[in-house]
């Protein structure tokens, strides 16, 4: 609903207007002055003087006048004529009355109050959401629908008749109505009846009312809601009755229906019908609970039973007067005090009491069966096979090294000499002469049964490997001093012999085409020629070792360096040298070459590789499963080696078998220096920093089918430690079962 | 490649295992209630061979049951009345929350109770088994008969320990079937042979408890609850075993003995028969009166195989068996006020003595101080005031070390006052590298019939009581002394002529090699040798053996320096104190 400044005919009438919106009843004008005077007759006299009749029905027809030419068709119904007679009678004279009577109506004329707040409310869509449809519009017939369907028509409904219900004529413009809204002094009391679409001015009345409700007040302004309250019924005790009614007879005659119960209940005690409740008998009964034992008939659960086992026994400690080794000294007291609880061996301190009337009360008996309580039910249990195994049938079964004869067993010549640890050592093809090379920049020549030094030869440099050429007709010891690879002549033995050597050496011929070499061969100088030494190869690092091949002609040379240079292969006829690797594949620990045939082995760290020379390729790579190795030895037949580790293992490898070693030796406590094989006898020896040589009996067997007999024979000692280092080098004997080493301590030893 | 694939963790081991959680959802029973039927019915978890494998790929500490165990608990009567038990306890609390004091009356009168017996057969389905199983059970109840009648646990369980740890008690005095004795610092351990069966138990000091807090009497109690079940159904069949009534009654003849009056006197009419009963001096009734010529001559069946040697030694067995059951017959022994009643009474009447205490102490003394048959009266004071003649006083250790050592030990050791010689723990059997204290090698040796401690014994005695001899002994041993510094110095002189003699030449001595040592070296390096072939896991294994063996060589050579130190000290102390007595 909007606030019109139309100007309203009336002031008395609109309420009416508004109310009978909702009052069908009313919908004629006549009906509704007879309203509006039943209002004013509600009302109290002084708030508002009552209007006459004839006034209102005036009004009612000035404003019957505002419907656009319509004629009011409105029906009177029976109902509000029977209702207009009595009151007509008594007018406006008897409020109280009037009061009375009108009760249901003033209900009715509240209820449009409501509506009409709701209407102030601006809630124009849900205007008549309360409305039943029952009580339908007369004046319009369109029934409880939104009106804004008829926005867009001329007319906004319909009457009883069926005829259509113009809307009033609205000719004015915003101007107009802002005019309006200005000038009228009534626009804010002026509201527009949607269902006729007309504009109706209220009263002071309504206002009022409006006002109230809006507070949350009554609508009537007489009804006081604060009336004194009126008690029902009094609180006060009433001294006498409120009847003076005799008391009924049944209330001092004895009931029969409870008797004939009660005698029923007697009846059924006398024949043991009901009887008392037992007593509780708490005390158990045992009876024979195994009078019918089947052993038979245990469970299959009880298979998998692990019984709680018991309780361990007390030993002497625990007596009240153990002996008196048994009790705790106070240094083992104390300790049993910082041990944690579960550590302890004992749970308890052992002690001592004079007589058995001063033992007193031990503290934790509860807990401990308290302890045991849960470990039978908390503790996991598990079936353990107990380990009842001699020691004795444990150690395997080995040939006696006594039947593995020979072998060195005891140590028999010690080389002294050297200032300085040993680092490497090698022996002539005849086994009579062995030299050594030193950190105190020497190599010495020995003779082997007299351990006589034949000669110094001082190099002037850390002597890192010698090797003595294997070819018995020549006489030439390889020397790696830093960088340089010094074949020196030993001038020892058959005087032929060095001298052929030294005439095969000379007998070079440098080729007429200077070819690039990785090293250069210098001739010795003088000086040094006069020393023994024949030929210098100078390489570029420092040389780390050096190894003849078997035919005496050819020897490598491994270069501590990380390029692809490590290892270089030199031919000492014609003064050359070559490269055989063009990648590095890792740092290589030592190189050998294969006994017989044309095989070079490369040891890296980890792994060892096996070239094929004539092919130039890769045939073979050994896993050694070693950290880092140190040496390596090929046995003579040539399908076995033996790698030393750092890791104190020792791999052995049966090339036709597998890749991966046969047997790894974990004889030594520390790392190995050095392997070495025999060349005839079925023996190998490692040397290791711990000071040991462990010779052991590694038997080859030509029958492919029968797997090398590795036995350790026999644990050579003799050298001493220093710092933290012991054997550097081992080395058979070519044709004797002995062993030489090489020590940290600066001496050579041979055990036979 | 045909079936459905199979998935991780749905076969094999993982199928076999529960954890404690799915199996207390399973079951639908709370924990306290399930670990109440864990107990119950012996229920415990196990530890899978592949813990991972069990635990699908998670290491978690967690306890596995085995699946079987938890179907079969599942049906369990029992769980049915724990659920009862739960309503019961919510009607309860809600009748009491509305003061219906009829309802509570009512409810109380119809309690869900259970009864255990199936599960004892069950668990024990022969009674062998349950004899087996028996040290807990004896142990838990002596410990339940010994607490306070307030608080802790029910009146009524305690009082029905006390009952089944008596009537125990009785039968073992009854079949005469306990071994050894030990008293420890922990309380006294019996072990008691019961057909065949060593059953061990401990009972504590009478002392009150000084009750721990962390101790959950609830999981004592429930296993208590198991126990007495168990311990009353082996009484009775070991009491029908022996013809003796159950429950036990005391002989007619005895029975007369105790007078009435002082049994009055004593306790109420409903407790005195228990209590006359722990007295332990009465003989029981028997079924059927016991008659001599019952005990039939056992007929003898050589097991095959068997040599007449291992005949001889079985036989000479039994015979000491026989002669350890009467140890104590015909001796007669009182108690004095301060030793332990109890045990001793036992002990002494489990090996046929006869036994009584002063009227005063217990109910059931059959007789007085004063009586002139007492052989033995035990005392437990450094001295006697008014000793009677004709009866030794001994110390209360003399009663359990001669039962140890199943004969009656010299009594001179155990007077009144008297350092006690060690109390030895007779569960000890020593095997061969342990160390044996010198107390029980002298113990073995006069079991053996020999009598080498006497010597020692005399000396210690002749040193103890005749100082001149010990003098003169003294002197000796002064003079051996000199003797020995003598030639010391003699030695030394040698020793010094040798020294200037070296730089001579002398003839080169033969060194004779000894053949027996190189050989030994030999074979020890051969051995060294083998162990370095040996394979990684052997070798680990080996060491572990051989550590622990040299760990016990140690154990017993460092007790072994403690005694010979303590005895040392013990010497110079004694020659000291001599010393200073002469002096």
């Amino acid at each position: 609903m909007r606030l019109r400044n139309e100007p309203a005919p009336s002031a008395g009438i609109p309420l009416y207007a508004c109310a009978d919106l909702q009052q069908p009843a009313c919908a004629h004008a006549h009906g509704a002055a007879t309203a509006v005077r039943l209002y004013a007759h509600a009302r109290p006299p002084h708030t508002r003087p009552p209007c006459p009749a004839e006034e209102s029905e005036e009004l009612t027809d000035s404003e019957e006048s505002v419907y656009s030419g319509l004629e009011d068709s409105g029906s009177d119904s029976t109902e509000e004529e029977e209702e207009e007679g009595p009151e007509e009678g008594p007018g406006g004279s008897s409020p109280p009355r009037t009061y009375v009577k009108g009760a249901p109506r003033k209900s009715k004329i509240l209820e449009d109050d409501s509506s009409l707040k709701e209407n102030e409310g601006l809630l124009a869509q849900n205007e008549y959401e309360e409305d039943s449809s029952d009580e339908e519009d007369i004046r319009n017939t369109v029934g409880n629908i939104p009106m804004e369907w008829y926005q867009d028509f001329p007319h906004i409904g319909y009457n009883l008749e069926g005829k259509k219900i113009y809307k009033p004529i609205r000719n004015k413009d915003e101007l107009d109505m802002f005019l309006e809204k200005m000038e009228n002094p009534e626009y804010w009391r002026t509201v527009q009846d949607k269902m006729t679409g007309a504009d109706i001015k209220l009263t002071d009345e309504q206002v009022d009312l409006v006002h109230r409700l809006q507070k949350g007040q009554f609508g009537d302004v007489h009804f006081n809601p604060y009336e004194p309250a009126v008690d029902f019924f009094t609180h006060e005790v009433m001294i006498h009755p409120v009847t003076n009614r005799p008391a009924d007879k049944r209330s001092f005659i004895p009931s029969l229906i409870e008797k004939e119960k009660v005698s029923k209940l007697v009846h059924a005690i006398k024949m043991g019908w009901i009887k008392p409740r037992k007593p509780k008998d708490d005390t158990p009964t045992y009876y024979d609970l195994w009078a019918h034992e089947d052993p038979n008939s245990i469970l299959g659960r009880h298979k998998m039973h692990v019984p709680a086992p018991k309780m361990k026994l007390p030993g002497h400690e625990e007596s009240y007067n153990p002996p008196p080794e048994y009790l705790l000294s106070e240094e083992e007291k104390l300790a049993w005090e910082q041990q944690e609880p579960a550590e302890r061996k004992l749970d308890f301190v052992p002690q001592q009491y004079q007589c058995l009337r001063a033992v007193p009360a031990y503290s934790r008996f509860i807990h401990e069966r308290f302890e045991r309580c849960l470990d039978l039910y908390l503790c996991p249990r598990q079936r353990k096979m107990r380990v009842n195994v001699d020691p004795e049938d444990l150690i395997p079964k080995l040939p006696k090294p006594r039947d593995l004869q020979p072998f060195p067993t005891t140590q028999a010549l010690v080389y002294r000499g050297h200032t300085s640890l040993v680092r490497c050592l090698s022996i002539s093809p005849s086994g009579q002469w062995l030299v050594s090379g030193s950190d105190d920049c020497t190599v010495r020549f020995w003779e082997v049964c007299t351990a006589r030094c034949m000669k110094t030869l001082p190099v002037g440099g850390v002597v890192k490997s010698v090797a003595w050429n294997p070819n018995p007709t020549i006489c030439l010891v390889a020397i790696c001093v830093e960088q340089s690879v010094l074949l020196v002549n030993p001038c020892l033995g058959d005087k032929l012999l060095y001298g052929a050597t030294d005439q095969l050496l000379e007998s070079y011929v440098a080729p007429e085409e200077e070819r690039v070499q990785p090293v250069q061969w210098v001739t010795a100088t003088v000086a040094e020629h006069s020393k023994g030494v024949r030929l210098v190869v100078q390489h570029s690092k420092a040389v780390k070792q050096v190894t003849w091949h078997g035919k005496g002609d050819y020897f490598a040379s491994v270069v501590s360096d990380n390029s692809s240079m490590q290892v270089l292969i030199h031919q000492t006829s014609k003064r050359w040298s070559q490269n055989p690797f063009r990648k590095s594949k890792g740092l290589v620990q030592c190189v050998l070459f294969h006994p017989i045939r044309p095989y070079f082995f490369v040891a890296t760290q980890r792994y060892v590789r096996i070239y094929n020379l004539l092919k130039q390729e890769l045939t073979k790579k050994l896993m050694t499963n070693c950290k880092w190795v140190s040496s390596m030895a090929i046995h003579p037949g040539g399908d076995n080696v033996i790698c030393g580790s750092y890791d104190s293992k020792l791999a052995w490898f049966d090339l036709d078998l597998s890749t991966r070693p046969y047997q790894l030796l974990r004889h030594h406590k520390k790392a190995l220096r050095s392997v070495a094989f025999h060349k005839h006898y079925p023996l190998f020896a490692s040397g290791s920093d711990d000071g040991t040589v462990i010779v052991c009996h590694g038997m080859v067997y030509n029958d492919l089918l029968q797997n090398p007999l590795l036995v350790p024979v026999k644990v050579l000692k003799g050298h001493v430690l220093t710092l933290d280092l012991g054997v550097l080098d081992v080395l058979f004997h070519p044709t004797q079962p002995w062993v030489f080493s090489s020590g940290a301590d600066g001496t050579v030893r041979l055990y036979t | 490649m045909g079936g459905l694939e199979k998935k991780k963790y749905e076969r094999g081991s993982a199928t076999n295992y529960i954890t404690r959680n799915r199996a207390r959802k399973k079951l639908q029973l709370s924990l306290p209630d399930f670990r109440r039927l864990c107990i119950l019915k012996g229920i415990y978890p196990h530890e899978p061979k592949h813990k991972k494998k069990v635990n699908k790929g998670s290491t978690a500490a967690r306890t596995f049951y085995l699946l079987k165990d938890i179907k079969f608990l599942l049906h369990e009567p029992i769980v049915n009345k724990f659920r009862e038990y739960k309503v019961f306890v919510r009607k309860l609390r809600k009748a009491y929350g509305k003061s219906e004091w009829s309802t509570v009356d009512r409810l109380k009168d119809n309690k869900p109770s259970y009864k255990l017996d199936h599960i004892v057969k069950e668990r024990y389905p022969t009674f062998v088994d349950a004899l087996r199983d028996l040290d807990d059970a004896l142990s838990m109840c002596f410990l339940f008969s010994t607490f306070p009648r307030t608080g802790k646990c029910h009146v009524q369980t305690i009082q029905l320990c006390r009952r089944l740890a008596v009537e125990f008690l009785n039968y073992v005095i009854a079949s005469r079937s306990l071994r050894k004795v030990f008293l420890s610092i922990k309380g006294i351990y019996y072990q008691a042979e019961v057909l065949g069966q060593p059953i061990t138990w401990i009972t504590p000091y009478t002392f009150a408890h000084d009750h721990p807090t962390d101790v959950d009497y609830r999981v004592m109690a429930t296993f208590t609850e198991f126990y007495t079940t168990l311990l009353g159904f082996v009484n009775f069949r070991l009491y029908h075993s022996l013809n003796l009534l159950y429950p036990p009654k005391i002989d007619g003849q005895a029975d007369v003995e105790l007078k009435p009056a002082e049994g009055k006197e004593y306790a109420m009419d409903s407790e005195s028969y228990l209590e006359k009963l722990s007295a332990l001096s009465a003989s029981l009734a028997r079924v059927v009166a016991p008659t001599h010529e019952d005990e039939v001559e056992m007929d003898e069946f050589p097991v095959e195989g068997e040599t007449a040697e291992q005949m001889d030694v079985r036989k000479k067995e039994q015979e000491a068996l026989e002669k350890h059951k009467k140890l104590f017959e015909g001796l007669r022994f009182f108690l004095n006020r301060e030793v332990p009643r109890e045990p001793l009474a036992f002990i002494i009447r489990c090996f046929g003595g006869q036994v009584s205490w002063d009227k005063s102490l217990c109910i059931g003394a059959t007789y007085d101080v004063s009586d002139p048959s007492i052989t033995h009266q035990i005392v437990d004071r450094p001295r006697v005031e008014q000793q009677v003649v004709g009866r030794y006083y001994l110390q209360p250790q003399w009663v359990f070390d001669s039962v140890n050592a199943k004969l009656c030990l010299p009594v001179a050791d155990y007077f009144p006052g008297v350092l006690l010689p060690p109390h030895l723990s007779p569960f000890v059997t020593e095997q061969e590298g342990d160390y044996i204290p010198p107390e029980k090698l002298k113990l073995l040796a006069m079991q053996r019939g020999e009598n080498p401690g006497d010597a020692r014994h005399q000396d210690e005695e002749s040193e103890e009581e005749d100082e001149e001899e010990e003098d003169d002994n003294d002197k000796e041993e002064e003079e051996e002394e000199d003797e020995s510094e003598k030639e010391e110095e003699m030695k030394l002189k040698k020793m010094e002529e040798q020294k200037t003699q070296s730089n001579k030449v002398t003839a080169g001595k033969l060194r004779l090699e000894d053949r027996q040592r190189l050989e030994q070296e030999q074979q020890s390096e051969e051995k060294r040798l083998a162990i370095m072939m040996m394979k990684k896991r052997e070798k680990y294994l080996y060491k572990k053996i051989m550590f622990g063996k040299k760990r016990k060589v140690r154990e017993a050579n460092k007790l072994a320096a403690k005694r010979k130190a303590h005895d040392t000290a013990v010497k110079e102390e004694k020659k000291k104190s001599k010393k200073a007595r002469r002096a």
